[in-house]
């Protein structure tokens, strides 16, 4: 981490501000090591968002109470609203576009799909890596486990018993692939 | 919502954090988990100049046994609180607690020493260290002192921190096998308490503290006293709120908040005898 005084991020929003602290950050994202220069006020979400173009995370409350931003830093559910860019310098980011691999979903969102556990889609990349942490910290929960561990993520069409199910269809595939 | 500018140096221990607040003043805020200070900042209900990240300070996220005591790093998460073998063990209450903090997201990031320094009375780990007659330890510039949860919360997100000081461990005694119950009354998931109780009892002895009861974690001391003089726990429970000053809000008027208190003060002894 270092300070510079000019500007030299690429894809900033917006002009800097005259005094403005910019701090070098190198955050590995998706596999991906990224530096950039971003204000320290820049919050997470923005920075994959706007500075990288992952627009996969979303922005919901922007209160830390919805959970649509929900990515993962250094493998654990995180709200990235309520993390700062600088925070995560030096760490390892995953977002919902890491879970396909050519081609390929991820089990979790295979298991929304088949148990149609979305339906405007907006939580969606949230509930997935919510429930992925989820399942890494407790592989074969109950389903009070599963409403309770998913407490942070909200979803406005209310459909919570087919997301609760998509999780709990995922942890018994995965016991099942794991069992032979 | 994106917080006002501000300025930022990341600490690698906790002298070069407190050399760094002497250096910026009362402008500077130390930066832990962000989980109480972050949201703030971004409604601009906090706006400092200077920002030191004391996140990084991995030598103080820890939970040692330490003889009479457990010893729990300020930074430690709420999430290591939770899943703590040894909290479980010997502070059973406060692990529990830990779990109730917000959502699995937010005790991925939010440590035990931030929620106490920010002094939130809505919190639930202000209070449950207060119940247990925890011990918090500070350092400043000029050495480290002792500070008792009773004497430590003043005011509405105010502490017995001076500007120059960083919080850097919690002592909290072993429960040496007390019941122990944690009540938290909210309407929906994730929020914050309504009114809380953190209790503990072993015979005459017992430790009640309210959440959400008045401008900081209220220690329901007459509660105490009443068992230890042989009271029944519903005729202790109508002392609930003789220490406490609720206030009013979107939520619950005082009048509510003094009876949930009641109520919520006997199940919580109930299920501790």
């Amino acid at each position: 981490m270092s300070h510079v005084n000019e500007l030299t991020a690429r894809g900033r929003t917006h002009p800097p501000i005259e005094g403005d602290c910019i701090v070098q950050i190198s955050v590995t994202v998706n596999g991906t090591t990224h530096d950039n220069d971003v204000e320290p006020r820049t919050l997470l979400v923005h920075y994959v968002r706007e500075q990288l173009g992952l627009t996969g995370t979303n922005v919901g409350c922007d209160t830390s109470s919805c959970g649509a931003c929900t990515l993962h830093l250094n493998g654990e559910a995180v709200k990235s609203c309520t993390v700062l860019a600088v925070q995560a310098d030096g760490q390892q980011v995953a977002t919902i576009e890491s879970l396909e691999v050519d081609g390929i979903m991820h089990p979790m969102q295979t298991a929304f799909m088949e148990n149609h556990g979305l339906q405007c889609g907006f939580c969606t990349p949230g509930m997935v890596m919510a429930s992925i942490s989820l399942l890494n910290e407790n592989p074969n929960p109950s389903e009070d486990q599963v409403r309770l561990g998913l407490e942070g993520n909200l979803c406005r069409c209310t459909g919570y018993h087919n997301i609760v199910k998509s999780v709990l269809a995922c942890a018994s595939a995965a016991a099942v692939s794991g069992s032979k | 919502m994106i917080p006002a500018a501000f300025d930022y140096k990341r600490a690698s221990s906790a002298a070069e954090a407190i050399a760094l607040v002497s250096e910026y003043g009362d402008d500077a805020k130390f930066l832990a988990g962000g989980h109480s200070l972050l949201p703030l900042m971004k409604l601009r209900l906090a706006q400092p100049t200077m920002l030191i990240d004391i996140g990084r300070i991995t030598d103080l996220s820890y939970i040692r046994d330490a003889g009479n005591h457990i010893a729990i790093g300020a930074l430690t998460r709420h999430m290591d609180v939770e899943t703590s073998a040894m909290l479980a063990e010997h502070v059973p209450l406060l692990a529990h607690a830990a779990s109730h903090v917000g959502d699995a997201q937010v005790r991925h990031r939010g440590t035990i020493g931030g929620s106490i320094a920010h002094a939130d009375p809505a919190s639930d780990l202000p209070a449950t260290t207060l119940a247990l007659g925890a011990t918090y330890v500070v350092q400043g510039p000029n050495g480290t002192r002792e500070i008792a949860a009773a004497d430590f919360y003043l005011g509405f997100l105010e502490s017995a921190l001076a500007a120059d000081e960083i919080l850097t461990e919690i002592r909290v005694p072993k429960m040496n096998g007390a019941g122990w119950n944690f009540q938290k009354f909210n309407r929906r998931a994730q929020d914050w308490a309504i009114v809380g109780v953190a209790a503990w009892r072993r015979g005459s002895e017992s430790g009640v503290a309210l959440v959400n009861m008045g401008s900081t974690p209220v220690l329901a001391t007459s509660v105490s006293t009443a068992i230890a003089q042989g009271a029944s726990v519903a005729d202790a429970a109508k002392l609930a709120s003789a220490d406490a000053d609720p206030q009013a809000d979107n939520n619950a008027s005082a009048e509510y908040r003094t009876h949930l208190a009641e109520v919520l003060v006997r199940r919580a002894l109930d299920a501790s005898s």
